[in-house]
Order: structure tokens, then C-alpha cells, then sequence
């Protein structure tokens, strides 16, 4: 492994003091990263940690509020990708961004063709393709579409192209994401090799023990900030997921933990519940007046286990029971006709109607249980609405103004107040405090342990681990889609549940 | 084989066989006059046929192809026979007009985000209503430079005449092969009916292509229109009705992918001179409705749909890869 940072040379690319404002949220907040020629530096962290803004400013797709981007030490800015493109930052996504209907040498050199007097020299373009795919040791037909090709072909394609047309840094986009495990071996093969030719690869990923194998440093972003750069020669899995969920975990900072609260009965039983390719069957049972949380590193299989719980994928193993009794769940309507509820962890994109007013928000769901022909009077809405928003208290300044203008916090109490109005029995809530301001996180909390002493069974998913303390019965931990851990008692706490996500990772890193 | 090659393959051998059936029951069907009367009977809706091909294979459509066609005739009698102008100026004036016309529907596509559906039926609106503004009655056109170009024709072999527009239209098929297969903007044209969002990632001049794409089209549909004043001798507001939705069809028959991103210029001359078989056909027949053509057209059609369905669904990706380690 290269002696990084390397003393005198100066970084391919550095950026300083980086911060992205939307809004009033802090995407990026006073970033720094920096990555040198022949080197692999992996860029980790969950969902919202900013790693996707970063990226985009390093590629151009943004610009940074503060702070600057310096191309081998000379100040920049990129207009847009192509830009970044043509000074030598190439990107490559997870979903190939190139043509699937043309042929291997036109990707390849698509707005780049050789042409005399306007005719494109095709004979010259498909040689030259055959060249450089030869570098990364691929022979294939380059005449042939490009859509007729593996994914994994079809990635190492698009970084050719990155390559060819950029040339210095490659940023690699979650490359591993949709590759079989040989694929993954062929894509670090080809990574090694322009690693060897000196070119300066971001590798953005969410397999800790990939980063392990193919990255010499690693930074870690959370909620919009640094947590740190090191080598990984330096640090084990479990450090680096401590640094991802949460940098003091360990250190003697004990959360209040709910303890051994009574529970009441089974609420509802899965049993072998499971999907192939989504999440290996696991067996779970919620009880009256208990919270069960979910920890999982991002990709682990936490979002896909509750969307089967809910019908959204139908399951293709298990059994469910609801106070004892056998019912099915294919979709999401018998789901709510079972009284389960489902606050989906991006809510703008699943669970907001955002034009529509937070009355009408509240009530939705509660009218389409009740079908489109019992139709609530307005009066009735007024009055469900505002019971549920005094019991929530989501600050609105009137009830018939759009979703949309209320706070992240505001706006998660509304879709937790449309799941209560229609008296649910079980109610699923991924990731409650994501993208909300932290002042609001403890509120969430409370109206948790609220629901939970109402009597209602909940399974809460988040990665803020000492969230998931204070209000959890039981945790139940997910790794590599199956559920691989069931902590309860003394063995809620954060730094427990962190060994159980990194169990795996430390075992096949070492 | 090129799955993409596939539909095109299949028209070319309904073609030669559809061909072979007719000439078994009039051989007089088998000469160089009917295919030299095919070329000139079919040049407007071949011309058409050219710029369709680039629209759909960009992922778009152009439903004001017919109105331009009509409008062109109209504007071209105007200014023959009322302003006084030679055919020669008669015609750039034209061809100037409806490339401006096809530049606008574009950036109106592109710019203001409207599906091309929307924006070129609004042209063919505009076109049409336009025509019948300017003259409402056929217009006849009598000027020597007409009688000299109806007279012109070359002497094919068994005698068939490769009349001048018949030629114009070879001509813009050539010259539309090459643009698609050839040229970077051609590339461009099926990089936009891939996927869009990919295309400008990698760099592809998507505004500047899709205004192109248009003006070619509408600026096709113009020589479509002085065509087809030349063939009729006169001008008229409702002329070339529905030639858009023939074209279309030409277009699908010959391969093209209606949703974009597959298709072969040659593919709708094929599909062009199948929509002629069947007319002169039902000429020679003589004892068929014409409205026959259209049902043929129509089952043509729908079995490419169902054709391209079946190779494009059918046909996962399946390449053999050599990695070398």
C-alpha cells in the first residue's frame, strides 16, 4: 500500500472547506477531501451523510456555496459534468449512463468520431476500440450493441470512456452494486490495473469489506460532515462503522435505555417471511406496547424487510398472522385492511403529497380504507385532522396549507398522523429522524414511546443507534440482507449493535 | 444477425415476396415502367418518409409533415402564379420557410419541454390554416420551367422513365443513408432515442440536435411539397392529407423502432415501396376498392408492431465475453 499522504506531492484533487447549502439544510458542511494519482480512496457513509452532494460537486453536476476545488493545486470550477469531464474528472454511474441501442466503439467515442470531410472514419473508431478494451483485458465484438452485454462489460465500457476522455480522476459510483461476485472480482481487476496507471479513483460504495479490499483511505461523511480520513491499514470494519453511525459511540456515553417494559400480546408473527434476492426468510413477532428497532448498515436489507412486511414486494416465503390469525399480504391495501401502517423512509419521494394541504394529507389514507363511497364530510377532516395534529403537535400555521412548506419534522408527524387515524395495530416507520433538524429528533423519539404506550406494536428502522436505544424493546440487526442478530436487555447498546454490524465485515476483511 | 436488423429483413422479404405473388398474377407488373411509376408515384410521401425516419428514431414524431407538404404547394403557386417569381426562387423561398417552421416545433420541443406530439400537431394546425389563408382554391400552375421538368426523365432499361422527382427522392434517400450511418450528428439522432439523459451526459448537443432534427424533417417536407407540385402542376390547401400518418407508417414497416433509438433509412424506402406495391396492385386489379391499400397498410402495420415486440423483448443480452486475467 502507497505511504499516503505522501509529503511534497501535491494531491490530483483536493477540495477545501466544502459546503453545499439547500434550504436551510447543511448538505455539506466545511468539507475537505483530497486524493492522490495511483491511489483508491473510498467515500462511506448512509443515506443523507452527503456523499452523493459531494460527488456531485466534485463533478461538477454542483456548485459548492463555500470552499474550492483544486485540480493539481491550480483553483477550478466546473459549469457542469462536461466540463469536469474534459479537465480530467470522469465519472462513472451506477446506472451506466451510456447507449444501449448503438454499438461498443460509438460509446466509446460517442461526440469524439474521427470524421473526414464529415463522414465518420468507422473502420479507425472500432480498431481503436478494440485497443483500448484490450487494456483492460476484454475482447468482445465492438460492433455489436452495447445493450447486448452483460452489466459488468457494460461498466467497464463506461470507464474506459471515463478514462479515455478524462483521464486523471475516476469517480466509480457505487460500480459494485448490480455485479455478481465473479463480476466484482473482473471490476477490482480492472481497478487494480488503472490504480497501476497512476489515475486517482474515488470508489463510492457501501460494502464495507469491498472498501477494505480495493481502497487504500477512506473518508467517512455524516449528516454533511467529515468524520475523518484514514488508512485502512490503520483501522479495523468496526471503527469504521462506529465512525459511519456515529463517532462516540463507544466512548462511555450511555444512552437511557427503555429497560425490560412489559409487553402485551402477539400482535403480529412473520414467520419465514422472505424474498429471494431481497432478504433471506427471517421470523419475527411484534407484541402490544413494544418497539422493535431495526440497525443495518445502508444495503443490509432493512428497507427491503419492511416493505415486505407491507406488501409493497410480495413475498415469495413466509406466513404472517395478526392476533393470531392467519392473513395474507401481497399489497399494501390488505396491508392497511390488517391495520398495519408505513412511514417509508424518503417521505418526499413515498410518502408526501406535497401540494396537497396537511388536512388532506392526514385523511388520506383513512379515506381509501374506508372506500371512495363513505367520502368524509369536510367537518369530519377538520375535526380528524386537527385531533391527530393537537396529539402530534405538528406546528402548522393553518391545516389547509401545503405539505410541502412545513419542516422535515412537521412533515413526518403529518404521515405519522395519517397512519394513526386510521387506528393501526402496527405501524412501521424507516428512518423517522432522517433529514430532520436534530433539535427535532428527541420530539420523534418521544412520540415513539408515546405510540408504544398506547399500546401499539412498532418497528422502527434508523441508523441513529442511540435513537434506536431509547426507544427499542429489542433490536434486531441486519446484515447482508438476513437478519443475523436479536439483542435484547443489556445488550441494547450501541456499542453491542455495532459489533453485530461488523461482525461479518471484520472476518472477511482480515 | 443484428436484432435491430431483423424487422428490416422481414420487410425486405414481404417485399420480394409480395412482389413475386403480384408479378404471378399480372406479369405486367414485372417491368421498369411500374417500378419507374412506383419511384414517381411515391417520391412526396418517400421525401417525407426520410425526415420521419430521423424524427422517430430520435424518440419524437412529426405529425405536421402533410400540413407542410400542402402548405408548400400553396405557397409555391402563390408566388408563381400571382407574384411572379421563377420556380428556382419559388422553391428556396420555400424550402427557407419550412426549415424556419421545423426550427421553431424543435426548440418548442426542446425548450419549452412539450412532447413533440403536442408541438407538431399544433404545426400541423398552423400549416394547414395557413395554406387555406393564402388560397383556399387549388391554385394551377402553368410555367415552362413545369413542362420542362414533367418532360425530363431518364430512359431506364425495358423502357421505365426515372422521372426527375423520382430521382430527387433516390437522391434523399442516399443522402439520408449516409447522414444516419455516417456523420456524428447522425449518431447523435440515435443517441437521443436511446436514452436522453445519458446522450447529454456524454456530451451530446441535445439542443442544438433536437432543433436540427425538426428542421430537417419540416425542410424534407417542403421539397415533399415542391414534389408534389411539380407531380400535380398545382397548388392546393388541402393536399397531402394524412401523408404524416403514411410516412409513420412507412417508417414502422421498414424497421424503425416507434419508440426510438433503432431503425434504417433504407428500412422505410422498403416500407415506401410497399405501400406502392399494393397501390399499383389494386390498379392493375381493377376490380379492388383503393381503400384496400389502406387495409393492407394497416395489417402491414400491426404485424411490424407485434414483430418488433417480439425481437426487442425476445432477445436478452446474451454476448459471449472473453476477460482476460
Amino acid at each position: 500500500m502507497p505511504n499516503i499522504p505522501r509529503d511534497g506531492l501535491e494531491p490530483v484533487l483536493r477540495a477545501r472547506k466544502i459546503t453545499k447549502i439547500f434550504g436551510r439544510h447543511r448538505a455539506l458542511d466545511d468539507v475537505d477531501f483530497d486524493i492522490y494519482g495511483g491511489e483508491v480512496h473510498a467515500l462511506l457513509g448512509e443515506n443523507g451523510a452527503g456523499k452523493s452532494t459531494l460527488i456531485k460537486i466534485l463533478t461538477g453536476a454542483y456548485q459548492p456555496d463555500e470552499g474550492e476545488i483544486l485540480l493539481a493545486g491550480q483553483p477550478v470550477s466546473f459549469r457542469d459534468p462536461l466540463q469536469a469531464q474534459a479537465k480530467g474528472i470522469g465519472t462513472v454511474y451506477q446506472e451506466v449512463n451510456l447507449l444501449p441501442n448503438r454499438s461498443v466503439a460509438e460509446n466509446l467515442f460517442l461526440g469524439h468520431q474521427p470524421t473526414r470531410f464529415g463522414i465518420v472514419q468507422r473502420k479507425a473508431i472500432e480498431a481503436k476500440a478494440r485497443d483500448v478494451l484490450a487494456t483492460y483485458g476484454l475482447e468482445i465484438d465492438v460492433r455489436a450493441e452495447l445493450g447486448s452485454y452483460s452489466v459488468a462489460v457494460q461498466q467497464v465500457v463506461a470507464i474506459a470512456r471515463a478514462v479515455e476522455l478524462s483521464g486523471k480522476v475516476l469517480v466509480l459510483d457505487e460500480p459494485t452494486a448490480s455485479l455478481d461476485h465473479n463480476e466484482v472480482r473482473k471490476m477490482f481487476e480492472v481497478v487494480e490495473r488503472l490504480k497501476a496507471r497512476g489515475l486517482a479513483i474515488v470508489f463510492i460504495t457501501h460494502f464495507l469489506d469491498q472498501v477494505f479490499e480495493i481502497a487504500d483511505r477512506v473518508t467517512v461523511l455524516r449528516n454533511g460532515r467529515k468524520v475523518g480520513t484514514e488508512n485502512l491499514a490503520d483501522v479495523t470494519a468496526t471503527d469504521v462503522v462506529r465512525m459511519m453511525l456515529g463517532k462516540d459511540i463507544a466512548f462511555g456515553h450511555q444512552p437511557t435505555r427503555i429497560g425490560e417494559a412489559e409487553t402485551g400480546p402477539a400482535r403480529v408473527e412473520f414467520t419465514d417471511l422472505g424474498k429471494s434476492g431481497k432478504v433471506a426468510p427471517f421470523s419475527l413477532t411484534l407484541h402490544e406496547g413494544e418497539v422493535v428497532g431495526v440497525a443495518g448498515l445502508l444495503g443490509s436489507g432493512r428497507t427491503e424487510m419492511a416493505r415486505l412486511m407491507f406488501g409493497v414486494d410480495a413475498a415469495d416465503s413466509g406466513r404472517v398472522r395478526v392476533g393470531g390469525k392467519p392473513v395474507t399480504i401481497s399489497n399494501p391495501s390488505q396491508a392497511v385492511a390488517a391495520g398495519f401502517g408505513f412511514c417509508p423512509e424518503d417521505r418526499k419521494i413515498d410518502g408526501i403529497f406535497g401540494d396537497l394541504s396537511v388536512r388532506e394529507n392526514i385523511i388520506i389514507a383513512l379515506q381509501a380504507k374506508l372506500g371512495w363511497f363513505k367520502a368524509l364530510n369536510r367537518d369530519e377532516q377538520i375535526e380528524i385532522a386537527g385531533r391527530f395534529a393537537e396529539a402530534l403537535d405538528i406546528r402548522a400555521a393553518s391545516h389547509d396549507m401545503p405539505v410541502k412548506l412545513l419542516s422535515g419534522g412537521n412533515q413526518q408527524k403529518v404521515i405519522l398522523a395519517r397512519w394513526l387515524a386510521i387506528d393501526p395495530g402496527f405501524l412501521i416507520l424507516d428512518e423517522p429522524t432522517r433529514g430532520i433538524d436534530v433539535g427535532a429528533h428527541a420530539e420523534i423519539v418521544r412520540t415513539i414511546n408515546r405510540l408504544r404506550e398506547d399500546g401499539l406494536a412498532l418497528l422502527v428502522i434508523s441508523s441513529e443507534l442511540d435513537e434506536v436505544v431509547a426507544y427499542s424493546n429489542r433490536v434486531v440487526v441486519m446484515r447482508d440482507r438476513e437478519m443475523v442478530a436479536e439483542l435484547t436487555g443489556e445488550d441494547i447498546s450501541p456499542a453491542v449493535i455495532v459489533n453485530a454490524i461488523a461482525e461479518n465485515k471484520t472476518r472477511s476483511a482480515s | 444477425m443484428n436484432r435491430s436488423l431483423r424487422p428490416l429483413a422481414a420487410t425486405a422479404t414481404i417485399f420480394v415476396l409480395a412482389y413475386l405473388a403480384a408479378v404471378s398474377q399480372h406479369p405486367g407488373m414485372l417491368s421498369t415502367r411500374v417500378l419507374g411509376n412506383f419511384l414517381t408515384d411515391n417520391a412526396f410521401l418517400g421525401i417525407a418518409a426520410v425526415g420521419m425516419t430521423f424524427v422517430i428514431i430520435s424518440g419524437g414524431i412529426d405529425l405536421s409533415v402533410g400540413a407542410v407538404i400542402g402548405f408548400t404547394t400553396v405557397l409555391i403557386a402563390v408566388l408563381i402564379m400571382w407574384v411572379g417569381l421563377h420556380p428556382l426562387v419559388a422553391f428556396a423561398i420555400a424550402l427557407a420557410v419550412s426549415a424556419l417552421f421545423g426550427a421553431c416545433m424543435g426548440a418548442a420541443i426542446h425548450y419549452l419541454k412539450v412532447p413533440s406530439f403536442i408541438v407538431t400537431l399544433a404545426g400541423m394546425f398552423l400549416a394547414r390554416g395557413g395554406a387555406s389563408v393564402l388560397s383556399p382554391d387549388s391554385i394551377g400552375i402553368k410555367h415552362e420551367f413545369y413542362s420542362t421538368i414533367s418532360k425530363s426523365y431518364l430512359l431506364m432499361p425495358g423502357g421505365g422513365r426515372l422521372t426527375v422527382i423520382g430521382g430527387i427522392m433516390i437522391a434523399v434517400f442516399l443522402f439520408g443513408i449516409v447522414l444516419a450511418h455516417r456523420t456524428r450528428f447522425g449518431s447523435y439522432v440515435y443517441a437521443l432515442g436511446g436514452n436522453e439523459t445519458s446522450a447529454a451526459l456524454m456530451g451530446v448537443p441535445v439542443a442544438r440536435t433536437t432543433i436540427q432534427i425538426y428542421m430537417l424533417s419540416s425542410t424534407l417536407a417542403g421539397l415533399a411539397g415542391i414534389v408534389f407540385s411539380l407531380y400535380t402542376s398545382a397548388g392546393y390547401s388541402l393536399s397531402a392529407l394524412g401523408v404524416e400518418l403514411d410516412a409513420i407508417a412507412a417508417v414502422v414497416i421498414g424497421g424503425t423502432l416507434l419508440t426510438g433509438g433503432y431503425g434504417f433509412v433504407a428500412g422505410t424506402f422498403v416500407g415506401v415501396m410497399l405501400q406502392g406495391l399494393v397501390q399499383t396492385y389494386i390498379v392493375f386489379d381493377g376490380s379492388l376498392s383503393s381503400w384496400w391499400t389502406k387495409i393492407v397498410i394497416g395489417a402491414l402495420l400491426f404485424m411490424f408492431i407485434l414483430l418488433q415486440r417480439l425481437v426487442f423483448t425476445a432477445s436478452a443480452p446474451s454476448r459471449k465475453v472473453l476477460w482476460k486475467t
